[in-house]
């Protein structure tokens, strides 16, 4: 067991190198993304951008380059005041990437916890009650709007809830958009967060509704489900002890995967749409402009969250489950 | 509870037949009998039809379009008078050094004429004066040739992986899956708003290959990108599955090449698998092209798509909020209609559907 979870940390660590290396290479790859002449300004003289070029290390080879920038990302994870050289800066107003990533850290992660205890709930209700009552009406009506839920672009549906709920001057039910710490108020904190929460909850609850039904629909048709029925145990007692346990699993691991998507950032549109400024409303502001260093934050951020929570995942169910354990 | 298990063989199936109707029993292929289920499913056919309807009326913008609205996505019609009011009704600033007219620019926009105009600016005009039921059809257009050609793509890209590595196994598996699992590390909008915004700049213009940074094979090709691995996987494992059977063995020890086992032996059985797939990532890529476009990351103003006709109405929600509903609406229904037929035809290929649930 113990040689399980050091092999999946070390997998997990060779993972995150493959992803720093395929971001470095998307952007040295793209053309015309030379940084030093956007260092540079607008009427930079030649010599201007060979010394930023110089500066910056971009005259280097890329490896060394990757290297460099590697190594300032772990120096700004290392606590303590570090030269600005030192650190992992953006290209365009030159601040200090990890520092900006901490900041959009307490919206994000009010925004993930929130919107997954929602969509976690919300869809093992729909797909229960679904499933409970497949083949009849209710199942029909669920299904229908589960399908309306999955169906909807979010950034749509958060502009529309925005405009009808926050912007409308007849009935501004809540606050127009914007983030308000925890810390500095916890009502205004929930009353900003309560429509983001519901936007982003709507795509997953449909989601795994529909997975979760059609698992208990398979799980309900095994032998051990029979027997358990037929020992004369109660139908409620069925569903919460055998049925619903098996058909759990596959949405726990959705849910796992999902959550640290968007933990790492993965709400851009979300964030966007409410003007919480998070890691995704971070990464979004700086894509436009092409700017290297945040976007390549950002994306090894996410990606660590979603390597390492299914890193977690497995080991979890390989501590659950003998039969996933490798020999 | 499942129906009662009835061990007949086809033999005495094929005698009863021909005992009752004096005719044996006519072999039906998986396909037909897909078909015949799919056919009772008068939902699924009906969201054919929608999706259909939406797809012809985009598609053709181009030949009638002119011809009703009397102009183009991305003319402008700021000075224009529509049933006596003007396209954009804003207080005139001044002019500027050229002459031209400079108008306020939080003025009222033409809201849908609902016909009045005899076919000009149905849904009304947006910020810079343009139709926007004809940006709505061109955009649509756009938005369904990026939806539909990157599903293609991404399927065939992702059946032909799975093959490979689903046949071979070995290192060929290994780095096949390792791949998917890199690009399944990244959070999917993450990486295509990366993708796209970078070679949104400059095009793409490497390995003989030149595409143009204005050109809808950028986003296209990004969606395909990030969703190989969504599709991938599953196929992959069937594959895997599918490799142990007999009748690969079989077809091994008569000496079938490589080729023809992945083609002739395994495509066919993840067909309907892929088909699914198909139709439920159109309605998938469709969403994330409306994304990605919403963020600048995709198709490039002034050319539309339902994600920028969104992004260029949203500014205006208060004053006019059909410029964002109706692109919305057009995407909801076009990807509903979509999922609910993917729905029905996973329900009819695939053979669990017969498991019906009673309680």
């Amino acid at each position: 067991m113990t040689a399980f979870v050091i092999r999946r940390f070390l997998g997990m660590i060779a993972v995150l190198f493959a992803v720093s290396i395929l971001v470095f290479l998307i952007f040295i790859i793209v053309p015309g993304g030379d940084p030093a002449s956007r260092i540079a300004g607008k009427h930079p003289t030649p010599q201007n951008v060979v010394n930023i070029k110089k500066k910056w290390g971009f005259d280097k080879p890329f490896y060394v380059q990757y290297y460099e920038m590697m190594k300032k990302v772990g120096t700004g994870l290392l606590p303590g005041n570090h030269s600005q050289y030192d650190v992992l800066r953006s290209f365009d107003d030159q601040t200090n990437v990890v520092h900006e990533i901490k900041k959009g850290m307490p919206a994000t992660f009010s925004l993930t916890i929130g919107a997954g205890l929602i969509w976690l709930f919300w869809g093992v209700m729909v797909g229960v009650l679904s499933a409970i009552t497949a083949g009849r009406l209710a199942d029909r009506l669920i299904t229908i709007v589960a399908l309306v839920g999955i169906s909807m672009p979010v950034f749509w549906l958060g502009i529309i809830t925005r405009y009808f709920l926050a912007e409308k001057p007849s009935h501004p039910w809540f606050p127009d958009g914007g983030y308000v710490p925890l810390t500095a108020s916890p009502w205004e904190w929930y009353k900003h967060l309560i429509l983001p929460w519901f936007v982003l909850a709507v795509l997953f609850i449909g989601f795994y509704g529909r997975v979760l039904r059609s698992n208990i629909l398979d799980t309900i048709n095994e032998d051990y489900v029979r027997t358990a029925r037929a020992k004369g145990l109660t139908p409620r007692r069925v569903l919460a002890k055998h049925v619903l346990r098996n058909s759990l699993i596959p949405v726990v691991t959705l849910f796992g995967l999902d959550f640290a998507a968007v933990l790492g950032g993965g709400a851009i549109l979300t964030e966007t749409v409410f003007e919480l400024h998070g890691v995704g409303f971070y990464a979004a502001e700086r894509v436009g402009a092409l700017d290297l260093p945040p976007i390549m934050g950002v994306t090894l951020y996410g990606a660590f969250f979603i390597v390492l929570f299914s890193a977690i995942i497995d080991i979890l169910y390989a501590f659950l489950d003998p039969r996933i354990r490798p020999a | 509870m499942a129906e009662p298990a009835t061990d007949f063989t086809l033999d005495t199936a094929q005698v009863l037949a021909e005992e009752e109707h004096g005719a044996s029993i006519v072999g039906r292929s998986p396909w037909y009998l897909a078909w015949r289920r799919l056919r009772r499913n008068y939902i699924a056919f009906i969201a054919l039809f929608v999706f259909v309807v939406i797809a012809v009326a985009c598609s053709l913008a181009p030949i009638y379009a002119h011809h009703i609205a009397h102009t183009a996505p991305n003319a402008t019609h700021t000075e224009d008078i529509v049933n006596g009011k003007q396209v954009l009704s804003a207080p005139v600033i001044g002019t500027d050094a050229q002459g031209n007219v400079v108008v306020e620019k939080a003025g009222g926009v033409l809201g849908p004429t609902w016909w009045h105009a005899h076919g000009r600016f149905v849904l009304g005009a947006d910020g810079l004066g343009r139709d926007v039921a004809v940006r709505l059809l061109y955009g649509g257009l756009n938005s369904l040739k990026i939806g539909i050609g990157s599903a293609l793509i991404c399927v065939m890209v992702a059946v032909l992986l799975a093959l490979l590595a689903g046949f071979y196994g070995g290192w060929v598996d290994w780095i096949i899956t390792r791949s998917f699992d890199l690009i399944w590390a990244f959070p999917v909008l993450l990486l295509a708003i990366a993708l796209g915004s970078a070679l949104s700049i400059n095009g793409f213009h490497h390995f003989g290959i030149s595409i143009s940074p204005h050109s809808l094979w950028i986003p296209t090709l990004v969606i395909s990108y990030v969703y190989v691995p969504y599709v991938g996987r599953p196929l992959r494992g069937q594959i895997l599955s599918l490799r142990e059977k007999e009748f690969i063995e079989a077809a091994i020890g008569q000496g079938a090449s490589p080729l023809r086992i992945m083609f002739s032996d395994l495509l066919p059985n993840v067909a309907s698998t892929a088909l699914v797939f198909f139709t439920l990532i159109i309605a998938n890529n469709i969403l994330t092209e409306a994304g990605l476009s919403f963020l600048g990351a995709g198709v490039q103003p002034p050319n539309p798509s339902w994600g920028t006709v969104i992004q260029e109405g949203q500014e205006r929600i208060i004053s006019a909020p059909w410029l964002t509903l109706a692109p919305g609406i057009a995407i909801v229904l076009t990807v509903l209609s979509l999922n609910i037929f993917g729905d029905g035809l996973r329900d009819a290929l695939d053979p669990r559907a017969k498991v019906r649930v009673e309680h």
